[in-house]
């Protein structure tokens, strides 16, 4: 079987491999969490693409219910068309709307399913569909009839931590957490995006971009999608690196910081911040 | 064969079971591993840990059971690279004159250096490897270098020694441990748990009156409408327990409480001393003119109003049994009396306690407080406000 390994496109580490490749040996689900913007959705189109396999997105809302994932049964329509009179309706299967899950599991190839940002719905959603992924079928019950996956996906399951998960799910996935880039794991990421980038400039960067990760008061930190934002820009406009380069970078509020901070309130924190060192000068 | 591993895991509190360590065999067997210890680290903490707030324990106990599976000779047991230019180039940027000139009169950076690999060793050594001291400002002169081990890390310029270290001795995942006591530092995540318990409920349910016009308009055709079910539908009444050791923590508590405000449909604050008796009021400072009697506050919020206290429960044992047993006035009622009036009329109640949970059955008044709240106390940590959060959603 394919392994997944980090490419050209994706810097993997490697306790993200061994995790990976354990749930796709083991065919259990994979539950990433981690920070926003460190590459968790990306990952499962990686993996995809490293095993050969298509990828199936379920993005997953508030509103979204697991029955949803399986299939619906569109009683509004059948009633309209049963108003209208349309033939249709004598053929309960013409209402029947198939989820991601069946349609993953009627493939006649593996693939990956993505279940993106699970904790986004309800707390009682992973715990309604522990049977279906566990033995990988479900039942129809209008339909009479069950569907079984003719391949065992690969599950990859993304959670940013807004609510617990309940025991007997995690106790069937692999975890693994993706912690937030070093800086030297942050500059191999960059270089998959911008392989030309000026080095110096890149250096320069990553020092304003950390730094303004570490004032505390932020309501929300730069991740990586906005430092590439940021980078991009930057190249763009052709930014000398000595542009980035001041006496305090925790204060001065760095070139298009537009792209780094996409809070008002943030913008006016660094604003003032800017001000107060202006004056001590 | 790792029946021991499994065993001190489930000691140290990372819930692994057996269904998980099969999983581990089998991966095992799968070769997913192969035969780097590095990445049966990996593979075994992908199996056995399911939540982030663990992994620093897995490290633990790894390095405990697995001590001396991997010493690449000439590595000590407990290096951890320190590299001197990082932690010179930090000192010079944060430091005044005169703290430059403290660490002079301690003997130096390399005087400094070498104290601080000692204390590293130690801290390892001491099983709940907090960080009491080591990061401490002010009372420790590390604490002056906002020293922590990630930050050595991300400091360092050359990854020379990298490998040498033992992953799982790094440490990294400390600062994702719930049992640290609640700060400013993890204030967003406890904000996290409270807004999660504030949020009861989702989704959306039939909008009746909507549907029924609807359709009307539509001459008859079905058109459903839905609209979104009403949250933040919980009260909260807090009382605090003000002045002296308490102060700090009940900063902490109205900061995280204040900042969920939106979350709540309502939320109210009022202080106590020590122990809760028949006044209660809303402003330290102007305490007389904000006074409120406890009867009228127990008047005011209806039972479905969740009760939290928050306060170290620690006094005198008479300040809770006995009538006139209160250190500032003449009580009428005991204590006991008060906290039952209080909990029989909010039947959803708990109690936050400062206190380091393991220091509880030392004071005898905690024990009190305790029987009182039918053991609803919960430490002040993220691990207690989120079991605070699941108590009270009940
Ligand atoms: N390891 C990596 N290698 C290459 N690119 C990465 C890596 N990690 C993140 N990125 C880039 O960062 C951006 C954000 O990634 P992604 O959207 O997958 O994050 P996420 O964790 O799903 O975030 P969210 O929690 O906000 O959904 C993408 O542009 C992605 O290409
Ligand atoms: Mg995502």
């Amino acid at each position: 079987m394919a392994q997944f390994k980090g490419t050209e496109r994706y810097v993997a580490t490697r306790e993200l491999e061994v995790a990976v490749n354990a749930a796709v040996a083991l065919e259990r689900p994979l539950l990433i969490k981690g920070e926003p913007g460190t590459g968790k959705t990306v990952l499962a189109q990686e993996i995809a693409k490293a095993l050969g396999y298509p990828l199936i997105e379920w993005h997953i809302k508030s509103t979204t219910k697991a029955q949803q994932g399986l299939y619906e049964y569109d009683a509004v329509s059948r009633l309209r068309d049963g108003q209208l009179g349309d033939p249709r309706v004598h053929d309960i299967a013409n209402y029947i709307v198939r989820g991601k899950l069946w349609e993953a599991f009627e493939a006649d190839h593996p693939v990956v399913l993505l279940i993106d940002e699970i904790d986004k719905a309800d707390i009682e959603f992973p715990n309604d569909l522990l049977l279906e992924i566990d033995r990988m079928e479900f039942y129809v019950y209008e339909l009479r009839r069950s569907i079984k996956a003719r391949h065992r996906p690969v599950v990859i399951i993304t959670s940013n931590n807004e609510k617990e998960l309940p025991d007997a799910f995690l106790r069937r996935c692999f975890f693994h957490y993706i912690r937030f880039p070093d800086r030297e794991t942050m500059e191999k990421i960059v270089q998959t995006h911008f392989p030309n980038i000026r080095q110096d400039l890149l250096r320069e960067a990553l020092t304003v971009f950390f730094d303004v990760r570490n004032v505390s008061e932020l309501k929300k930190k730069p991740a990586t999608s906005e430092l590439l934002d940021w980078l991009k820009l930057l190249t763009i406009e052709d930014m000398p690196p000595e542009a980035l380069r001041s006496q305090d970078n925790k204060t001065a509020i760095p070139p298009l910081y537009g792209a780094l901070l996409k809070n008002e309130q943030d913008v006016h924190l660094f604003e003032r911040l800017a001000f107060l060192t202006r004056r001590k000068v | 064969m790792f029946a021991p591993f499994i065993i001190a895991l489930r000691a140290a509190g990372v819930p692994a079971s057996i269904t998980e360590y099969l999983a581990l065999l089998r991966a095992l067997k799968a070769g997913v591993a192969g035969f780097d210890v590095e990445d049966f680290y990996h593979l075994a903490r992908a199996a056995l840990v399911k939540d982030e707030r663990h992994l620093d324990r897995f490290d633990r106990v790894f390095g405990e059971i697995f001590k001396g599976l991997e010493s690449p000779p000439g590595t000590a047991e407990t290096t951890v690279e320190i590299p001197a230019e990082w932690l010179r180039k930090m000192a010079e940027k944060f430091l005044t004159e005169e703290e430059r000139a403290q660490i002079e009169a301690l003997g130096g950076f390399d005087k400094l250096m070498e104290t601080l690999r000692q204390r590293l060793a130690e801290q390892k050594g001491r099983h709940q490897g907090g960080s009491k001291w080591i990061g401490t400002a002010g009372t420790s002169p590390f604490g002056a270098y906002g020293y922590n081990p990630e930050g050595v890390r991300i400091g360092q310029e050359e990854s020379r020694n990298r490998r040498a270290a033992k992953v799982w001795d790094k440490r990294v995942y400390k600062d994702l441990d719930e049992d640290e006591a609640l700060s400013s530092r993890n204030m967003k995540v406890a904000l996290r748990r409270l807004r999660r318990f504030a949020r009861t409920g989702a989704a959306t349910e039939l909008d009746m009156p909507g549907t029924i016009g609807a359709t009307a308009r539509n001459g008859g055709s079905l058109d459903l409408h839905m609209v979104p079910e009403r949250r933040n539908a919980v009260k909260v009444l807090l009382l605090m327990d003000i002045g002296g050791s308490m102060d700090d923590h009940i900063r902490i508590c109205q900061e995280l409480f204040s900042a969920a405000r939106g979350e709540f449909k309502h939320l109210e604050f009022y202080y106590f001393h020590n122990c809760p008796y028949e006044r209660l009021w809303r402003e330290n400072r102007r305490r007389k003119e904000t006074e409120k009697t406890t009867q009228e506050v127990l008047r005011t919020y209806g039972p479905d109003w969740r009760l939290v206290f928050v306060g170290d429960a620690t006094m005198g044992p008479y300040e809770i049994s006995q009538p006139g047993g209160s250190v500032e006035h003449w009580n009428e009622e005991s204590g006991v009396v008060w906290m039952g009036r209080l909990t029989r009329h909010f039947r959803r109640a708990a109690w936050l306690n400062p206190v380091d949970q393991q220091h509880w059955r030392y004071t005898h008044s905690i024990g009190m407080m305790q029987g009182l709240m039918e053991n609803r106390m919960h430490p002040l940590t993220l691990a207690g406000l989120e079991s605070m959060a699941r108590e009270l959603a009940k």
